[in-house]
């Protein structure tokens, strides 16, 4: 195990710390002028950081073994890639039994039930926000994950719901529940506007239309000031009330907790039953082949069309609940960089899955927040993670497993999936 | 008038600097079909690298004509080792997988490498000294031609040329036809296809790095975010000219340089941006092949 660590992909031990001394000696010559020096044009002055050489070599000797190691195990690999982690397995197993099952599912409800609870309003509003983005990832993983159209301005329909909600309460007064269905429809609408002209591309000139569409409605909210407040942003938005009643902060913060629950159990039931049905089979066939699946008789940019409806429609509602849980929204909140960390929930936590993309979120939401110190780390991490996986994973943390239907003596269907 | 031609020499030397990025995108794709998201985080480091070069060259008080040369030729190595980096680390693995994996890859690297200069250098503006001489007879045209932007303009079309005949008569440059043709059949006929795609992105993040340095020697300051709209906008210029080729790109470029000079003079300066995003929009509605390029058939 050590030996094969220590030599793989290499004839010897002598031969690898050689290649790792390469490598480490090519990373210190090409992050040279970025980590050591700094200058100050201004006063002409020039501050020199020998010391972060020192840790790029050192990191880069010892991270050059875990690379070509992780790159020996994946070629190793190649022939079983469908091979489960222990931690799928165990998922798997406790799928296959019903009182297994079921008693976990009361488990994961009781805990999400009692959170706010147990936990005081700051760690609840970290929960609501990790929700919003579970809701967020679930959305674009139809598009990104089922359909396989990578939308890089995802975050552009989830402005459009926040935009809809914050207006609408501003200048007529409307509440938080005639809007939240509102947001979707609006999303959806702007998802088939948009979709319409630009899926009949391919798929790498649709990801850049999509982050150009992002962009685009990102500066029409930051220059449009009469209609949206410009960059200064909508304060004082109304937080949702319960039937009628206005609460107080503290109470309010628990309603929405409970609302974001509902509403990420909504998402799961009707993912999971897309995924399952003509529709989510069809998406499937897309995204693997698409001129085989038009000659099966697939109306391909309909399936298209309503793929990227679907996740736009989340992504409106999402926004809306954003907009009500914060009371304060401008345009910054709606940067490509939000689509990014949505992308890499998905793409992370596994491409088509669920549980992944739960999975996903709690990772890349929580972690960093209760991190603090390595806040300003998270999107170099993000970057980085999202090469490695797509290197050494690409399947994500938790695979999307397709539905098997196995006919045995006892005429029971075998494991299910999600 | 003079206010026109204020304006069009803006967008000539708006066109060189996305014609310098554009090439690197364009001959990227067409050797490995890959849109490389990174490829505007390397323009920002070359002009990143050049300005530490040049703010160390001025400490250590060397002249002004001296300090532009070496730091451009510094960013240009930097640069180009970063290209090829890059291409080994995030690309390389990736052969033959599925093809939203590189893509993912690259945009996981452009994120990467903006937050790695953002920690390591600042995130706020730097001042970037002013690199290009000022030449004496280019007092006479007033505002609507500095000698900066007579630089870049001029520097660029010399860099298109050279470029242009290296494709055209050296080995290496046939070697890069033929594996952009086809990539298994340049295997085949003993290039090595490896080799020919790490020369492309050297060769690519070298020009992106001359563009770098110079604009911002003209604008005067940069930031870690600089490479994200710039490159965007020289993807829409690779589009624009048909992606895949290399005149295609430089006339993309110039046409989308002008185009947004004119609409930010003529219309309003507050969508900028808008402008390049609506026209790419467009472009690929309408002709997904753009001026240059040719109509490709998909094959089962």
């Amino acid at each position: 195990m050590v030996q094969f660590f220590l030599t793989a992909g290499c004839d010897s031990v002598g031969h690898a710390v050689r290649k790792s001394l390469l490598a480490a000696a090519w990373f210190v010559f090409l992050t040279f002028p970025l980590m050591v020096i700094k200058v100050n044009t201004i006063e002409n002055t020039v501050v020199w950081r020998w010391e972060n050489m020192g840790y790029v070599a050192v990191s880069i000797f010892l991270g050059s073994f875990v690379w070509r190691w992780l790159l020996a195990r994946k070629e190793l690999k190649e022939d079983n890639a469908n091979e489960e982690t222990s931690a799928e397995k165990l998922l798997t197993k406790v799928q296959s039994h019903p009182v297994l099952k079921y008693s976990a599912l009361a488990v994961v409800a009781l805990l999400a039930g009692l959170y706010p609870q147990v936990f005081d309003l700051y760690q609840t509003n970290i929960m609501i926000s990790c929700l919003v983005y579970i809701v967020l990832g679930l959305g674009l993983n139809i598009v990104v994950g089922l359909a396989g159209l990578l939308d890089l301005g995802y975050v552009a329909f989830y402005a459009v719901g926040a935009y809809a909600y914050a207006l609408c309460n501003m200048h007529w007064d409307i509440g938080f529940w005639y809007m939240l269905p509102v947001g979707g429809v609006l999303g959806t609408i702007l998802g088939v506007m948009l979709g319409f002209p630009v899926l009949r591309l391919r798929g790498d000139y649709l990801a850049i239309v999509t982050l150009g569409f992002g962009e685009i409605i990102r500066l029409i909210l930051e220059n449009w000031g009469d209609v949206t407040m410009g960059p200064s942003g909508i304060s004082n938005i109304d937080r949702p009330a319960l039937f009628g009643v206005k609460l107080g902060i503290t109470d309010s913060t628990i309603y929405m907790y409970y609302i974001m629950i509902g509403l990420l159990v909504f998402t799961i039931f009707c993912v999971n039953r897309l995924q399952n049905s003509r529709i989510g089979r069809a998406w499937l066939a897309l995204r693997e082949d698409e001129i085989a699946c038009q000659a099966m008789g697939i109306d391909k940019v309909k399936t298209k069309l309503l793929a990227f409806a679907l996740g736009a429609s989340w992504a409106g509602m999402a926004g809306v609940v954003f907009a009500a849980k914060t009371t304060f929204i401008n345009p910054a909140s709606f940067t490509f960089w939000e689509s990014a960390i949505i992308l890499s929930i998905v793409v992370i936590g596994g491409m088509g899955s669920i549980r992944g993309v739960i999975a996903g979120a709690i990772i890349l939401i929580l972690v960093p927040e209760y991190l603090r110190d390595f806040a300003e780390f998270r999107m170099l991490l993000f970057g980085a993670i999202m090469v490695l996986v797509m290197v050494f994973r690409p399947q994500g943390l938790i695979s999307a497993k397709r539905k098997i239907y196995k006919y045995n003596d006892t005429n029971t269907a075998g494991a299910a999936n999600e | 008038m003079e206010y026109f031609l204020e304006l069009f020499f803006g967008g000539l030397t708006r066109g060189s600097i996305y014609a310098l990025i554009a090439l690197g995108y364009t001959m990227v794709y067409g050797i490995i079909e890959l849109i490389n998201f990174a490829h505007g985080e390397i323009y920002m480091i070359g002009a990143f690298t050049g300005l530490i070069v040049a703010g160390v060259l001025t400490a250590l008080g060397f002249p002004e004509a001296s300090t532009l040369v070496i730091a451009l030729m510094c960013a240009v190595i930097w640069a180009a080792a970063y290209g090829y980096t890059v291409e080994k680390v995030a690309y390389k693995p990736l052969r033959g997988a599925q093809r939203l994996s590189p893509l993912i890859s690259a945009i996981g690297m452009s994120i990467f490498l903006q937050n790695y200069v953002m920690l390591s250098q600042t995130s706020d503006f730097l001042p970037f000294p002013e690199l290009i001489p000022q030449f004496g007879f280019m007092e006479r045209f007033g505002s609507t031609m500095s000698s900066s932007e007579m630089v870049i303009v001029v520097s660029t079309i010399l860099v298109c040329i050279g470029l242009t005949l290296f494709i055209k008569f050296t080995k290496l440059g046939k070697a890069m036809r033929a594996t952009a043709q086809n990539r298994k059949m340049a295997m085949l006929v003993g290039i090595n296809v490896d080799m020919v795609i790490s020369a492309t992105f050297v060769i690519g993040s070298s020009l992106a790095a001359v563009g770098g340095v110079l604009i911002a020697s003209h604008i005067g300051q940069i930031n870690y975010f600089i490479g994200f709209i710039a490159g965007i906008k020289a993807f829409t210029a690779a589009v624009l000219g048909g992606i895949g080729s290399i005149p295609g790109a430089m006339l993309g470029a110039l046409v989308l340089g002008l185009t947004e000079a004119f609409a930010t003079g003529y219309v309003s300066s507050d969508y900028e941006d808008v402008f390049a995003f609506c026209l790419l929009v467009l472009i690929l509605i309408f002709r997904p092949a753009g001026i240059m390029g040719k109509e490709k058939t998909q094959k089962v």
